[in-house]
């Protein structure tokens, strides 16, 4: 007797430390093989908890390429829910927000409640003896929250969330430091789509490199303190840490990196100096009031989170991956829930800025994205580099593989972490 | 059909507007950004919101949301050769067309449209629809827009990231 042995393609092999192959961006397979070893094994980012305020809210988005629902239900308990009825397959909620008391197919009006349980079908009389509705809740993702960042895997046997995050977890804190004390809002999302794939996004997020040579335009049309602030491609201080499980943190602006610590040696940007104004006239003491200013443009670093999240200097970048070449990206702005009001406008204005399909950066961003999927199938096979700075590369007190951030640091934990999901077998 | 619309057909005032709003799409089309700019009073707005529904754009993410000082910023980006999306961006090609009028006077017009953009670039047509609102100050130095609003058909989902003005 013979055998054909057919080998699983090792896409794992593609990547190799400092280099990756071109065909990770063009390869139908590979992406297939991403949805079931990555999104569909660990922890994707589907919301945050201002998203869906109370009782009955709900949000539509994706798992990978699965459509789910996420529900906060009567006992505030958050659920992640495949957005697919158990008769039929018909989604069940075509909302991208709302409220609801629960969710009913509009094919034969099967209904299901917030947290997934199957509570009615018409007509019940021709499932009697066939169907016990204990059977056929919407399927549930496990749902974990960290500091109002809500996580759903399909996975039962994942780690905790807290453990997948490890040591994000210090970085998420900081980040939510800009809020100044007030719980953390979404107030608008820019959404868009670029013709490239999805790691072309993850890779741009902890990039630095790229940053003084595409968004040229943008440091034109911002002031000066601004532009000096995003100036670090010659500050010894500005850092890319890995973090480990694919997660990293790039420090553009070291001295928000911890907006609790202020040295008082920064001056005001005088273009907030309307807002200074208002708050001291409505009595607010000056060092909170300075305190709000420093935060007006986030954090001062970017940490990214695998394998679709970032929490992004001053919002939330997701990507949800469409296919193997279209890649859609949200920017979520943030703001005080609570607070002046007019701090969260002026955050808007800065967000409107540089983000969203008609930003002054994200099409500058999608341009260079678009060019990479082109361009990198010309030759599928040859390697993509992300070695910028693997020699001054050195490990930092805490443990974390550390280099300026202009180098390729990030990008090299992101793909480790990728070699070892896509090597599982 | 209301009175203002079937005034609107026949009132010389609201063809000068109309003639503005067309000659604002040739500009965008030629990218004529300075051209495009001058066309603005300097207390306009000109706004792409995310919400269908809201007026209150202060208070709201949108795409864009520019006065005089922003336009200018963006006028300077399209053109100053350091943006490489306006560099490579689509040529286009919009057809402003389904006016109505919800205001006439002798020195404000109020304009809604329709306009439909086809864009290329790469190989690629892409169409974006949208829903226009002008508000024209007549004046015999020159017609002006005070307030250009653009309601994306898509605007609460996916865009695709432009080069160029809607």
């Amino acid at each position: 007797m013979t055998s054909i042995e057919t080998a699983a393609p090792r896409f794992g092999d593609l990547a190799a430390g400092d280099r990756v192959a071109g065909q990770l961006y063009t390869d139908p397979e590979i992406f297939a093989e991403e949805m079931k070893k990555i999104f569909y094994r660990t922890w994707v980012w589907v919301a945050h908890e201002s998203e869906i305020p109370e009782a009955g809210s709900f949000k539509t988005t994706q798992v990978g390429d699965q459509p789910v629902i996420v529900t906060r239900d009567r006992k505030n308990t958050f659920n992640t829910l495949l957005n697919r009825c158990r008769h039929r397959g018909a989604t069940v909620c075509d909302q991208r927000t709302g409220k609801a008391n629960g969710f009913t197919c509009p094919y034969h009006n099967w209904s299901y409640t917030l947290d997934g349980r199957l509570r009615g079908i018409p007509y019940p009389d021709g499932y009697e003896g066939v169907v016990d509705k204990n059977d056929y809740p919407l399927q549930k993702l496990r749902t974990e929250s960290y500091l109002g960042m809500i996580w759903a895997t399909f996975n039962a046997d994942a780690e905790p969330l807290e453990d997948f995050l490890g040591d994000a977890k210090l970085w998420m804190e900081r980040f939510l430091k800009q809020s100044n004390g007030h719980p953390t809002k979404v107030l608008g999302s820019h959404k868009f789509r670029f013709r490239g794939n999805w790691k072309i996004q993850l890779e741009n997020t902890t990039d630095g490199y790229h940053f003084p040579m595409v968004h040229k335009s943008w440091m034109a049309s911002v002031d000066a303190e601004t532009a000096n602030m995003m100036s670090f491609m010659d500050d010894p201080a500005a850092e890319t840490h890995a973090l480990g499980n694919g997660h990293s943190v790039a420090i553009m602006a070291a001295s928000h990196a911890d907006l609790d610590i202020d040295d008082g040696t920064e001056e005001i940007q005088p273009r907030f100096q309307h807002l200074v104004d208002e708050l001291v006239a409505a009595g607010e003491p000056m060092d909170r009031v300075r305190r709000y200013m420093r935060s007006m443009h986030g954090c001062g670093f970017n940490l990214n989170m695998f394998p679709n999240v970032a929490m992004s200097s001053s919002f939330f970048r997701i990507l949800v991956p469409i296919s193997v070449d279209v890649t859609e990206v949200w920017h979520m702005a943030i703001g005080m829930d609570g607070g002046p009001e007019s701090i969260n406008r002026e955050r808007l204005r800065i967000h409107e800025h540089f983000q969203g399909p008609f930003g002054f950066g994200s099409p500058d961003d999608a341009e260079g994205w678009d060019r990479v999927q082109i361009g990198a199938g010309g030759n599928p096979t040859m390697p993509i580099l992300v070695n910028r700075g693997e020699g001054r590369e050195r490990i930092s007190d805490e443990g974390w593989p550390t280099a300026h951030v202009t180098d390729e640091t990030g990008m090299r934990e992101s793909y480790s972490m990728w070699k070892k999901m896509m090597s599982d077998v | 059909m209301s009175d203002t619309l079937t005034l609107g057909l026949t009132d010389t005032r609201v063809l000068r507007a109309i003639e503005l709003v067309w000659t604002e799409a040739t500009l965008l089309d030629a990218k004529d950004y300075l051209g495009w700019e001058a066309l603005y009073t300097d207390d306009a707005m000109y706004v792409i919101p995310i919400d269908p529904n809201t007026n209150d754009h202060e208070t709201s993410l949108n795409m864009v949301y520019d006065d005089k000082r922003m336009r200018r910023l963006r006028v300077e980006r399209m053109t100053q050769g350091y943006a490489p999306s306006a560099v490579a961006a689509a040529r286009t090609v919009r057809i402003v067309s389904r006016f109505t009028v919800a205001e006439v006077s002798d020195t404000v017009v109020t304009l809604r449209s329709a306009q439909i953009l086809n864009s290329f670039k790469r190989n690629a047509f892409a169409t974006v629809g949208a829903e226009l609102t002008h508000r024209i100050e007549l004046s015999p130095e020159g017609d002006k827009i005070a307030l250009k609003v653009a309601r994306l058909i898509d605007s609460e989902d996916a865009v695709s990231a432009s080069g160029f003005l809607v």
